[in-house]
């Protein structure tokens, strides 16, 4: 009988780089810098890995394709690596992967490490996404021209009618959101962006795409982070404050939202189902009283917003009021992008589901300097890929 | 004399016209084309070489000459063809001018920029601007000189066309056959400012011949053969542009020319001694222009005898009675013989509904190039 | 022994594309060439400025520096050394490939002339096209500048100079691109620009023991007025005081000649012991310390930048442009005959007439006389004459027409006669003109321009233009 992954395996080391247009640097350099933390943070050494997976989604940047140039930069021993990818869930699929092997009893400690140099591509935002070969041929026809805002827009413009919401009532909700991360992202040395800013800032920005303006979507940026991970069992031997992973889910669409015509679009339902499955692996009923603190996949104020809802924190509809009363600020009952999140952070793909692991254990840990939150025990990150109807998402919950 | 219809004559090649005009004049002249003992063709574009005239007249082995001098190539062959037969070298001459414009496929000449590629380098207005533009400068400051608003201007020059108009549609052999108005003219789109459409003559195809005896022989033919009385061609040595003191609103050649072909004739008042004149009209202001050079009208007072009809087929001194350049367009070559061969007909007495009374002398006046650099050539003929 | 700048001027072309065009959807302002306007003509009219009141004999060299020079394989220079009627020994040197060519000129100018030669003309000038509606469109811009580098009489000594290589792809065209192309701006702007140019700035200070504070005016190349702000801020000077507007908005960013318009409006209101920082980017950094001497009260200009800013002629619509520029392949508005080409070998005998404007003077009568005459018009002398340049002479509108049948870019094409200060007279087109404004009696000032193009020949010759204010 299946028991799922929850405390059969724990975090001992995590490291982080600072995320941001780092012209300067190579992925090599940010691979390089972000195992160094995490191999110092774990107290071990390169040797002492016995294999590695590495998270990075775009073929022609960063890395390339296969593993060897990961390999060669890190000088790992001849030892087994895999290179995941799963769109915006490449980190923690590199992280889940790494669970599994060691949950599975056939190593003892293993690296997972995300990094994207996204900047090389040049553009202010990603590629269209016509031009990744999805859905066959179709994609080139449909939404050659499509880009990642386009396709969230279309959320938020279902989402105000449905439940109501002038457009400006509306843009006012998601402005807060983007106020409140850019806040806590003065408070995070690695961040990009550490600016404050205010709601009318946010609601007078020049509009990307209808209703999205400049400050609802996240901007373009390179990164790596990196986890050490070992058996329960094992984990005192290395530290006194491992940080366990509780829950370790993924759900892609089955292609149903497309296909009917019942799809709100006013929600994910991927998100939904791979929280449903995570709650019930990491043996949660309560989401919002349980957790402690949220990483979630803010690349548009309109997600995060409905994240609240399929993640099954804010009633149905409701969300709003909950972004009104400050619930998930950082001073509020559950806090969401503590560190900044993707507002101010970036999105570097193959990096951020770790980035968010990373905030995670940092917080559990208590060593999250101006940011941290009073006992924190569980915190749940959660990434997602692809479009509000045809996506795949991730959702771990780590702690203790 | 023969002379073809003018106009666009698409269907006929140059050799067309030279045989129809030619055999008119073989008919009117009671010759047989073998008594053509000497022939000289007047042709800007319409082929090189005296072997145009010879191959569609087969004319065998007689000497032809081309001759070639702007707008006064006609006249000017005609000349040299009087020169022969006055130095006694020959007894029965012929003379063709002969022009297909319409082949060149522009509504205006073209300029000498597309086709002198030796015309020195320097980007003078001649090689790069039209005909309209550079008698446009000349009207520009006849009206500053003669105190002439624009409106006035234009209208002075509106009548003079007009007036030509009228005559062209008594004239079968004319391209353009229609009365237009004063406010038509003024009122018309603008070629080469202050000259409107209705100031420029057309491009058209046409051809002339006449056909010179000696004045002892020519009573043999006909009793009203018509005898050459003058001939004047003076050319200008860009004087318009080196010489700061050109007017531009007088051309010294037609002076020039004119004064050597009234001394030959003996003519000392033109105005009083003239009955009839086919001058160069290629646009209105060149025939206002023409009128003061002529001696027709005092220097700056041409606008007062146009107002008063004094040019009018009524008038006391007709001018382009077959309706002109203004009717006839201006096939290059052919223009100066057309105007000899219509004072011819008036001086005949067979210029039906275009007569006028008591034609005894008539002038035609040829004027090519641009202001400064003019050829122009004059013939005075009576009976 | 001092060197430094002894003459100045520059040049803005006349028309503008701005707000008040029908299919110009920017806020700025900017000046471009017309159709019968290039690099070359450009760098004549910005020489011509700087010459106004100079003695042409001591020149040596004619630098020419641009990303649009005419032709490729043929010197331009030597051309431009031409129309300006230089000495036929000048050394005509052209610099091209990078916007910063201008200063780059002007530091080899100054090598030269320490290295013993006695004047060096450098003239700049650009006109690139950018790609309609792209993000470089609102503040690419056409002029030109012209300098003197000379070891006397100077009235800008340089005190020292600093210039930096960087190899960096961030806005470039490579040989066959008509538009320039650029990677991401946020690249271009904070890894190019922001970082390469302060870079020169600070050296030239420090090493002089200068604090921003000691200079009088600062002449800075910017890509767009936004990023002049922003380098203005980091470089520490007043923005109220100390900064010569760069004119980003109203003329544009002119490539090669940019920076140095900029210098030479500063020069142009600069007073004896200013000192004045220039510095300039592309594909690395110049920057340059002047101290103004004495002499600058004895060389003002007649034609300062200023002037040519304000007169000015917007477009009304963008199409023309379009067409001037070649990006839209509009028929004529008449059928006319193609041109034919000039003989290359006429053209070579008759450069002096041509290129240097030069008719002649009669040595009998005195008269002068365009195109040159062996047999004078007036008395009839023959081969008894003296070379006499009519470029540099003003003259009056004797008569004129519109002509709406000839072929031209700018219908109508207006012809006119028209008679020199001094004497002479010539038929010319004329160019720059608003056709409400004509009249007999007008002033106009000649111009080179190129008339046409024709099997890759560059037709060059003079026109006349109303006086520009």
């Amino acid at each position: 009988m299946a028991e799922g992954i929850k405390d059969k395996v724990a975090i001992i080391g995590m490291g982080c780089t600072k995320f941001g247009e780092l012209w300067d640097k190579s992925a090599e350099d940010l691979i390089v810098e972000a195992f160094k933390e995490a191999i110092e943070d774990a107290g071990i050494e390169r040797k002492d890995i016995q294999a590695a997976w590495l998270g990075s989604h775009l073929d022609d940047i960063s890395l390339g394709r296969g593993v060897l140039m990961f390999s060669t930069t890190l000088k790992l021993p001849f030892i087994p690596v895999t290179r995941t990818e799963n769109f915006c869930a490449t980190g923690t699929e590199a992280l889940r992967g790494a669970c599994y092997a060691v949950a599975s009893g056939a190593y003892d400690v293993v690296l997972a490490l995300g990094v994207e140099k996204l900047k090389d591509i040049g553009y202010a935002g990603l590629r269209e996404s016509g031009n990744l070969n999805m859905e066959g041929t179709l994609g080139r026809f449909t939404s050659p021209n499509r880009t990642a805002p386009g396709a969230y827009a279309m959320m938020a413009t279902a989402y105000f009618a449905k439940y109501g919401l002038a457009p400006e009532e509306g843009k006012r909700t998601l402005a807060k959101i983007s106020s409140k991360s850019h806040h806590n992202g003065t408070l995070n040395p690695k961040a990009h962006l550490r600016r404050e800013v205010s709601v009318e800032e946010i609601m007078n920005a020049p509009i990307i795409a209808w209703p999205l303006g400049l400050y609802d979507c996240c901007g373009v940026s390179d990164g790596a982070a990196a986890a050490i991970l070992t058996r329960a069992d094992l984990a005192k031997r290395f530290r006194p404050d491992p940080v366990y992973i509780k829950a370790a889910q993924i759900a892609a669409t089955s292609g149903e939202e497309l296909l009917y015509t019942e799809y709100d679009y006013a929600h994910v339902e991927t998100t939904y189902r791979a929280g449903l499955a995570a709650y019930r692996e990491a043996g949660i009923n309560n989401p919002r009283q349980e957790l402690s603190l949220m990483e979630t996949h803010d690349c548009f104020s309109i997600n995060e917003l409905t994240q609240y809802e399929d993640l099954g924190i804010s009633p149905r509809g409701k969300a709003k009021e909950d972004v009104d009363a400050g619930f998930f600020n950082l001073d509020g009952p559950l806090p969401n992008q503590a560190d900044g999140g993707l507002k101010c952070f970036g999105h570097p793909i193959g990096a951020s589901g770790l980035r968010m692991a990373y905030e995670i254990y940092k917080q559990v840990q208590g060593k999250a300097g101006p940011r941290q939150i009073k006992n924190p025990k569980l915190g749940l990150t959660h990434n997602m890929g692809g479009t509000p109807p045809s996506s795949v998402v991730a959702v771990c919950i780590l702690g203790v | 004399m023969g002379c073809v219809k003018f106009g666009e004559n698409w269907e006929q090649s140059a050799a067309d016209m030279i045989i129809d005009a030619t055999y008119e004049a073989y008919d009117d002249a009671g010759i047989e084309p073998r008594e053509i003992q000497a022939a000289w063709i007047g042709t800007c574009q319409a082929g090189v070489r005296g072997t145009q005239l010879a191959v569609p007249l087969k004319l065998e082995y007689i000497p032809i000459s081309r001759l070639e001098n702007a707008c006064a190539t006609g006249t000017d062959a005609f000349r040299n063809a009087c020169y022969g037969i006055a130095a006694g070298v020959y007894d029965i001459a012929l003379v063709v001018g002969v022009e297909k414009t319409k082949d060149t496929g522009y509504s205006g000449l073209e300029t000498t920029y597309s086709r002198h590629i030796s015309q020195g380098t320097w980007l003078d207005p001649e090689v790069f601007v039209g005909m309209p533009a550079q008698f446009a400068l000349a009207a520009t400051r006849y009206f500053y000189r003669y105190g002439l608003s624009y409106q006035e201007g234009k209208t002075v020059l509106a009548k003079v066309s007009v007036k030509s108009h009228h005559n062209g549609t008594l004239s079968p052999k004319a391209h353009l056959r229609r009365e237009i108005t004063v406010e038509q003219v003024v009122s018309a789109p603008i070629i080469a400012w202050p000259l409107g459409l209705f100031d420029c003559c057309g491009v058209s195809d046409g051809a002339a011949v006449a056909i010179l005896t000696n004045p002892e022989l020519a009573k043999r033919f006909r009793e009203d053969y018509v005898l050459v009385k003058g001939l004047g061609v003076a050319c200008g040595a860009s004087q318009a542009e080196l010489q700061d003191d050109y007017d531009f609103t007088h051309f010294e050649e037609t002076v020039v020319a004119a004064g050597l072909a009234y001394a030959e004739a003996g003519v000392k008042h033109p105005r009083k001694e003239i009955d009839l004149a086919s001058v160069h009209d290629c646009f209105s202001i060149t025939e206002l222009i023409n009128y003061e050079d002529l001696g027709f009208s005092p220097r700056g007072r041409a606008r007062e005898d146009v107002d008063a009809g004094t040019f009018a087929l009524d008038g006391e001194l007709p001018v382009n009675t077959d309706g002109g350049l203004k009717c006839f367009g201006h096939p290059v070559g052919a223009s100066g013989i057309r105007m000899i061969y219509e004072i011819y007909k008036q001086l005949q007495g067979k210029a039906e509904a275009r007569q006028i009374k008591n034609a005894t002398i008539g002038l035609t006046h040829n004027l090519g190039g641009l202001p400064g650099r003019f050829t122009c050539a004059v013939t005075v003929l009576g009976r | 022994m001092a060197i430094g700048i002894a003459s100045y001027g520059a040049y803005v072309p006349w028309h503008r594309l701005g707000p008040g065009t029908k299919g110009w959807s920017f806020t700025t302002e900017k000046a471009i060439a017309n159709f019968d306007e290039d690099s070359i003509t450009m760098a004549v009219a910005a020489g011509c400025n700087c010459l106004d009141g100079w003695s042409r004999e001591k020149i040596e060299a004619l630098y020419f520096a641009s990303t649009t020079p005419p032709y490729r394989e043929k010197s331009n220079s030597t051309l431009i050394s031409a129309a300006l009627d230089l000495p036929s020994e000048t050394l005509g040197v052209d610099f091209s490939s990078s916007i910063r060519a201008g200063t780059i000129a002007l530091q080899t100018a100054v090598n030269a002339v320490k290295g013993g030669t006695r004047q060096v003309l450098v003239t700049a000038a650009d006109m690139r096209v950018p790609q309609p509606g792209s993000e470089l469109e609102p503040a690419i811009g056409d002029g030109a500048a012209a300098l003197i580098i000379a070891n006397d009489n100077v009235v800008a000594e340089l005190e020292d100079s600093c210039t930096l290589s960087h190899e960096m792809l961030d806005v470039w065209r490579a040989e066959g691109d008509v538009h320039m192309r650029s990677w991401e701006d946020r690249f271009v702007v904070e890894e190019g620009f922001l970082k390469v140019l302060p870079q020169t700035v600070i050296k030239l200070l420090d090493r002089n023991k200068l604090n921003p504070k000691d200079i009088t005016k600062v002449a800075l190349y910017a890509p767009d007025p936004r990023r002049h702000n922003e380098i203005v801020r980091k470089l520490g000077f007043d923005p109220k005081n100390q900064v010569q507007d760069p004119l980003l908005n109203g003329v544009g960013n002119t490539g090669t000649a940019c920076a140095l318009i900029t210098f030479i409006a500063a020069l142009e209101k600069a007073k004896p012991g200013d000192r004045i920082l220039l510095a300039n980017y592309g594909d690395g950094a110049d920057a340059f310390l002047f101290r103004v001497t004495e002499e600058i009260v004895k060389r003002r200009n007649h034609r300062e930048v200023r002037s040519y800013v304000e007169s000015k002629k917007i477009l009304s619509e963008y199409e023309t442009y379009a067409v001037w520029r070649g990006l839209i392949n509009k028929a004529p508005p008449t059928r006319r005959p193609p041109f034919r080409t000039p003989s290359p070998s006429a053209l070579h005998r008759e450069e002096n007439k041509n290129l240097r404007f030069q008719g002649t003077k009669c040595k009998q009568c005195g008269y002068p006389q365009f195109p040159p005459q062996r047999i004078c018009s007036r008395c009839h002398a023959k081969d008894d004459f003296e070379a006499y340049r009519f470029s540099d002479r003003r003259a009056t509108v004797f008569t004129y027409t519109m002509d709406r049948l000839a072929p031209t870019l700018d219908p109508p094409l207006v012809v006119c006669v028209i008679d020199f200060e001094g004497g002479g007279r010539m038929f010319s087109i004329m160019t720059d003109r608003d056709i409400d404004r004509l009249e007999i009696g007008m002033c106009v000032e000649m111009t080179f321009r190129r008339f046409y193009t024709s099997e890759g020949i560059h037709n060059y010759f003079w026109k006349c233009m109303p006086v520009r204010a």
